[in-house]
């Protein structure tokens, strides 16, 4: 497998205007502050080809009224085999943030100022010129710019590529534009990992975060649970039953090496990397019941990192490293509760309901998505913790396993609907709705990979 | 070195003896014990002894909990010191409990009940003589159903210990 997160070059070109970014962001707010209620669907079109079932996506609960944006096809895209502005386009409207006016046969070459008035006129408040210029060596290089309709031109980018490199250009290029349009970085150009179960046989895949140009990493009669992905995102830490007991490995996805991180006398699993990628905190039973052990790495050094009578599990660190959250049965129901590193006691997170289990705190710190039962039904919930104010975000019975997006601005989780399993996606305000589901397989444990410099 | 002495000393000894002119020969005893061959089957492993076939029997190598609950049954006492008494006839005999738990929650949370009552199991065998290192509790949380529908019956036989001995 070739390592696909080949980097490309990606540099800025003249910024004329500095447009500042929240007048536009605050632009897209109140365009969702109108939201009709009326949900709209939209089925993106990601039919399965090949030997691997690509994941569909289908995207719910957006308004009628979204921010309006043209990216036409790049002038001398034909040059190119694949299409890289289709998949720019689709990742943008899958964000469930933009509506992409169509203007094909047009195309707007980078070189030449767009009409603005006229793309005014066809209803759009964004329009990015886009031009494949120049190729040397099977590379190919993309020219963009981004202009405001009424502010003029805002951006500009030039990303260098080969063909092959088609889509992951197209999502480095959707990840630039939603920076640009939003203030908050893109999530496009990143991967996930999840578990395919396909009658007796399980699979770890990992697929681009559309769900496109999946490779499954690994095959296994029994099953594979808490895949966990290192900050550099090469490796993917994950437990495995195929000696039948829970095992720790960690597997580098480029060569296919793995190895075993954990395995002591009982069980080991729940797998969560110190944002320094150098240690893990895992659960071991070898003293009795599950508890939160740190071992480094390579296998080395686990020492207990608390003592409890009951049950701690699920530990998730904080972004800056200095505290972890976990689940523990500790006051009789399963609660989540923040342990500091350095040391002292555990605060109590959760105080509503008899179960909120698997804590999972978003990158930039400020929210922590986690798994409470509401009424009998399983759902996922996001509690600010600033505020402490929690929202309920899904609606369904058996929702698990949430993984925020790198930008902490979506949360993917796994579900149940007619008895098969599928991944879904919701946005932290609950307003937009993403479902990922393999045709004939039961998909679970997804897990959203980091932001690749 | 002391093992290398023994034998030269006792054939200096038995030189010393064997003064007369007549040579004798005599078979005895302690050469048939050289002679002999006592044979060795792996076969069926080098274990501690044979596997009563008692232990495949499903309703005695299970063990059930309650909803929530990691608290041995009476129902569960006679299987437990049935296998408690199998260890300890078997000293190096080694056994897995598998701890189990029906498929509501998060799967992680799951992996901890099943081991806790792995756990409940392992102490009630030593309570009974086992020694402990002849016993591994391990969990296989939700992920081996033995029953797959959503139903209490379901639940209810899911979550279970079983008791997993090495041929």
């Amino acid at each position: 497998m070739s390592k696909i997160h080949v980097l490309s070059i990606i540099r800025l070109l003249s910024t004329h205007y500095a447009m500042n970014n929240i007048t536009i962001f605050s632009r897209i707010r109140t365009v969702f502050g109108s939201l009709s209620r009326l949900a709209c669907t939209l089925l993106l079109a990601c039919l399965a080809a090949g030997a691997h079932a690509q994941l569909d996506i289908t995207v719910t609960g957006s308004g009628e009224r979204l921010f309006p944006l043209i990216v036409p096809i790049f002038e001398n895209e034909g040059s190119l085999p694949n299409s890289v502005s289709e998949v720019v386009r689709a990742d943008l409207e899958r964000s469930g943030l933009f509506r992409l006016i169509d203007i094909s046969p047009l195309t707007l070459p980078e070189s030449r100022p767009p009409d603005l008035a006229a793309m005014t006129a066809r209803g759009a408040h964004a329009v990015v010129t886009a031009s494949v210029v120049g190729s040397s060596g099977g590379r190919h290089e993309i020219r963009l710019r981004l202009f405001d309709t009424t502010r003029g031109e805002i951006g500009g980018m030039s990303i260098q590529m080969s063909p092959a490199q088609y889509r992951l250009t197209g999502h480095r290029i959707a990840d630039y534009i939603y920076e640009k349009l939003t203030g908050i970085p893109g999530y496009f150009s990143t991967r996930i990992a999840y578990v395919v179960k396909n009658s007796q046989r399980y699979e770890l895949h990992i697929a681009d975060s559309d769900g496109m140009n999946p490779q499954p990493a690994l095959r296994s009669p029994e099953s594979i649970i808490s895949p966990k992905w290192s900050p550099d995102g090469e490796q993917l830490a994950y437990v495995s039953f195929e000696a039948r007991k829970p095992v720790i490995y960690i597997h580098t996805l480029a060569t296919g090496q793995r190895r075993v991180l954990a395995n002591f006398k009982g069980s080991n699993s729940a797998p969560a990397w110190a944002p320094d990628g150098r240690r893990l905190a895992v659960v071991l039973t070898k003293d009795g019941l599950s508890q939160i052990y740190l071992i480094n790495a390579d296998g080395s050094g686990a020492r207990r990192l608390m003592t409890s009578s009951g049950i701690d599990t699920e530990p998730a660190w904080s972004p800056d490293g200095s505290s972890i959250y976990f689940t523990s049965d500790r006051g009789g129901s399963p609660q989540i509760y923040r342990f500091n590193v350095a040391g002292g006691g555990a605060d109590r997170i959760t105080f509503e309901g008899s179960y909120n289990v698997t804590p999972r705190p978003s990158p930039d710190g400020k929210k922590l998505t986690f798994m409470t039962r509401h009424d009998g039904h399983f759902r996922i919930a996001v509690l600010d913790l600033a505020s402490r104010q929690t929202t309920i975000l899904t609606d369904s019975s058996r929702d698990e396993s949430p993984s925020f997006a790198p930008n902490s601005n979506m949360i993917l989780y796994a579900t149940v609907a007619g008895g098969k399993g599928m991944l879904s996606a919701v946005s932290v305000d609950g307003q937009i709705k993403q479902r990922l589901s393999i045709q004939a397989a039961d998909v679970r444990e997804p897990a959203w990979g980091p932001l690749l410099k | 070195m002391k093992k290398l002495l023994l034998p030269s000393l006792l054939i200096l000894a038995l030189g010393a003896c064997g003064t007369t002119q007549e040579e004798t020969a005599a078979v005895t005893d302690a050469d048939s014990q050289q002679t002999g061959v006592k044979p060795v089957d792996v076969t069926r492993g080098t274990g501690p002894g044979d596997l009563p076939a008692w232990v495949n029997d499903p309703s005695r190598n299970s063990v059930f909990f309650d909803y929530d609950s990691f608290v041995i049954r009476s129902d569960a006492r006679p299987i437990i010191d049935a296998h408690a008494q199998l260890l300890a006839q078997q000293p190096t005999r080694k056994v897995t409990i598998q701890g189990n738990a029906d498929e509501r929650g998060s799967r992680e949370y799951n992996l901890a009940l099943g081991q806790k009552r792995a756990e409940a199991v392992r102490s009630a065998l030593r309570r009974q003589g086992a020694n402990d290192m002849q016993i591994e509790a391990v969990s296989l949380g939700k992920e081996h159903p033995r029953c797959t529908a959503s139903t209490e019956t379901c639940y209810a036989e899911n979550r279970r210990g079983d008791f997993v001995y090495l041929r």
